[in-house]
């Protein structure tokens, strides 16, 4: 960063967020950590940045960093798309904070659409980007009707959105966004996430999630129990694609197709690039 | 088991400049368990409008009408209903057709209504319809499709298959030939026989003179200022 | 008879604003009664089945429910978490355009099995089991049940409004005009399975129409409203074959003969 674009940053309050408005999602944070799953209406504001790029993420992140904290941005895994870059720089410049790639390292993830394979620690906050926060949208298009049932814990139609899909195509085909119940109470959209990652919407780290078009915030504090739903007989599978990563070997990870060529060609890679990187560095060293 | 007691019946045409027109007044009279009464009178009389009255159909604007101790003027949709289930028989000369239910379970519903098995109201069915010479190829189709005289029987066939404590019979014997008259008639004695108090309006002389033990002239019933 | 009522409604009254819904309107339905509540339209039919199934809220009244477990309460001043649980398990609401009570962008089977898994069934087998039977009952091909509901004939849609709606065994059925709407043939069809269905499941039902047919089929007894009054009640055969109050005179009288 050149001193003339950190001298203009200046003008703006740390993070961008004036306080006020900083409180005013803190207190969306609070309450969503204190009624786990639940969607917290708050006062999205126009961020820099277009609808879709993450401004809820952004807006929780602003909120709840301080100048000690380590970012981390993450986009399907990726520490190098446009949209993790972007957002990155942006915390770099507008609250001159510590910037990293590493899982481990970081303090707050914001993530778009994955969970970092690594396990994350108490002593970690990851912030969730979410397009649609209501589970029940496609089905159910009235706010109004979707919120009480919220409200009344009818969620009958949640099944069904499953059982449309196991009588159309023989199984449980959602893969993305598939839908959770928190702590036996809220069902959850844990945002665009694969279903490989559900079981670890269960963590020692809090979790939030923004959105910001939508203008909700909802949250799982750590140690919450997040159960996937599904039928009797055909239980939630968090499988992925049956391959080893092309560049780590790694068997456990969730995959990217990336196809190479245009002859059909193609290999499977880690989404998450920087478990694939430290397991090649890691490679490295012992060989 | 039948008792109509000081029976007043009028109609009001309120769209008509609400014309009153009395029909009946002071109708009084009372039929035993096995017994049978013709109502007589010529036409317009208020044969008709009595055996109606007596079935809960018109509403009595005055008197008391018991049958099996329920007043129906006064008694409650679901209690008559329920008398009409289990005690009070209705048959008329026309069928109200159920479409696209079969004969036989056309017949046999009155049982199966009061609880019978479904073996024991079929059999009956069966029996009947055997009696009233209906060919057996038409007992699974609906009787809307058939002839006036195969439906009146179908519905003769219904009117008897719940022996019932209480009997009405509007000319049941109409329009029959020889034969089916004399079936209707021997279901008419049974049902006697098998204490049942029945109140009919017979044109069919013959009839009349071998099943009714009296004879009540409705006309005797007839308003006087309207008379 | 000491039967407890099923529905046991004092006083009900709906305003709105300064026009009248319906006013005063009083009646016990017992299990088993099917009611049919007829007048033309504006006469406050709809609008007491809707503050009947709690869709609307009365102005004054009591709704007393029987309920299974704790015996009659009034439907209106349980919380609404509770009333709308027995919208979805002893109520049902069949609506006269089945797109209102049905979802159009879910397979048949799925209309049917909403009931039973928003009271908890989990098992996919079970549950489509159990939708199969119904779209047997209600007389439509089971080959279809993966079909959505807007391929489907608006009298095959009407005869999934019901099997969504019977499924989960209700006691008490809303019906509004459920035959209005569709062709003469196609009504008679529906009628015959419903009055077979009210009689198979003894269940007590309320239903709305100006079809005068409709409830000679299927109604033990009517109420005839106007104005928001109710002006008559009767066994059906004897309000429309003896009508007392001018206004069913003038009703029953424009009805054409066929």
């Amino acid at each position: 960063m050149t001193a003339q674009a950190a001298a203009a940053m200046d003008d703006y309050n740390f993070a961008y967020l004036d306080e006020q408005t900083k409180r005013m999602i803190r207190r969306a944070i609070l309450k969503g950590l204190a009624v786990p799953g639940y969607q917290v209406p708050f006062a999205s504001r126009e961020m820099p940045m277009p609808y879709g790029w993450g401004t809820g993420g952004v807006q929780v992140s602003a909120a709840v960093m301080t100048p000690d904290d380590t970012i981390k941005v993450i986009d399907q895994g990726a520490d190098d798309t446009t949209n993790a870059v972007s957002i990155r720089k942006f915390f770099e410049r507008t609250a001159d904070i510590d910037v990293t790639e590493r899982t481990s390292e970081a303090t707050i993830i914001q993530t778009r659409h994955r969970i970092p394979e690594e396990l994350l620690n108490e002593d970690q906050i990851l912030v969730y980007q979410v397009p649609i926060p209501e589970p029940m949208r496609f089905i159910e298009p009235r706010e109004t009707e979707t919120r009480k049932m919220h409200a009344l814990e009818e969620y009958g139609l949640m099944h069904v959105r499953l059982y449309e899909n196991i009588a159309k195509h023989g199984a449980i085909t959602t893969a993305y966004a598939y839908p959770v119940k928190v702590e036996d109470r809220y069902v959850m959209d844990p945002s665009p996430i694969p279903k490989f990652d559900n079981p670890k919407l269960e963590s020692e780290a809090i979790q939030i999630f923004g959105a910001g078009r939508e203008q909700r915030i909802y949250a799982v504090p750590p140690y919450t129990k997040v159960v996937s739903l599904d039928f009797d007989d055909y239980p939630f599978d968090p499988s992925k694609a049956n391959h080893p990563c092309a560049l780590c070997g790694s068997v456990t990870s969730y995959l990217d197709e990336v196809i190479v060529d245009d002859k059909g060609g193609r290999m499977f890679v880690c989404s998450d690039t920087d478990y694939c990187a430290s397991r090649i560095r890691r490679q490295e060293q012992a060989a | 088991m039948i008792k109509v007691e000081n029976l007043a019946k009028s109609f009001t045409l309120h769209n008509q400049g609400a014309t009153v027109i009395p029909v009946l007044e002071d109708g009084a009279f009372e039929v035993q368990p096995s017994e049978c009464v013709a109502l007589t009178g010529e036409s317009g009389a208020g044969k008709s409008t009595v055996m109606r009255i007596l079935y809960g159909n018109y509403l009595a604007q005055n008197g008391k009408v018991e049958i099996d101790g329920l007043d129906i003027t006064r008694a409650e949709p679901r209690e008559i209903l329920a008398l009409r289930r289990e005690t009070l028989g209705y048959v008329s000369q026309f069928l109200r057709v159920v479409p696209r239910v079969p004969t036989l379970d056309v017949v046999s519903e009155p049982l199966l209504s009061v609880g019978k098995s479904e073996e024991e109201a079929r059999e009956r069915a069966c029996d009947l319809l055997s009696r009233l010479r209906i060919p057996e190829r038409l007992w699974e189709l609906s009787p809307t499709t058939f002839s006036g005289g195969e439906q009146q029987r179908v519905n003769i066939a219904r009117g008897f298959a719940h022996t019932y404590p209480a009997l009405l019979l509007d000319e049941p014997t109409a329009s029959l030939d020889a034969q089916n008259r004399e079936t209707v008639l021997t279901l008419i004695e049974e049902a006697k026989a098998s204490g049942a108090a029945i109140v009919g309006i017979f044109h069919d002389l013959a009839a009349r003179e071998r099943i009714a033990d009296r004879e009540i002239n409705v006309t005797a019933f007839t308003p006087k200022a309207a008379a | 008879m000491s039967v407890t009522p099923l529905l046991d409604v004092q006083h009900l009254t709906k305003r709105y604003g300064t026009r009248i819904g319906c006013s005063d309107v009083s009646f016990k339905l017992y299990p088993g009664e099917v009611m049919g509540v007829v007048g033309e339209s504006g006469s406050g039919k709809s609008t007491l089945l809707n503050c009947l199934a709690g869709h609307l809220p009365p102005d004054e009244g009591r709704i007393l429910f029987d309920t299974r477990t704790e015996g009659p309460r009034d439907t209106l001043t349980m919380s609404e978490p509770e009333r709308r649980m027995l919208g979805r398990t002893d109520w049902a609401f069949v609506h006269q355009n089945p797109r209102d009570g049905l979802r159009m962008r879910v397979s048949a089977g799925g209309n049917v099995g909403e009931r039973l898994m928003a009271v908890g069934a989990r098992h996919y087998g079970n549950i489509r089991n159990a939708a199969e039977d119904w779209l047997e009952r209600v007389e439509i091909d089971t080959d279809r049940m993966d079909d959505r509901p807007a391929q489907f004939s608006g009298g095959m849609q009407q005869r999934l409004q019901i099997a969504r709606n019977l499924v989960s065994g209700p006691r008490l059925v809303f019906m509004d005009e459920p035959t209005g709407g569709l062709d003469v043939s196609v009504q008679a069809r529906l009628l015959d399975l419903l009055r077979g269905l009210v009689r198979k499941m003894g269940l007590s039902a309320i239903i709305v129409t100006h079809d005068l047919a409709v409830v000679r089929l299927l109604a033990d007894r009517l109420m005839v409203m106007k104005s928001g009054d109710v002006v008559e009640t009767g066994l059906t055969d004897q309000v429309l074959d003896d009508p007392q109050h001018a206004y069913t005179q003038l009703l029953v009288s424009s009805v054409l003969q066929v």
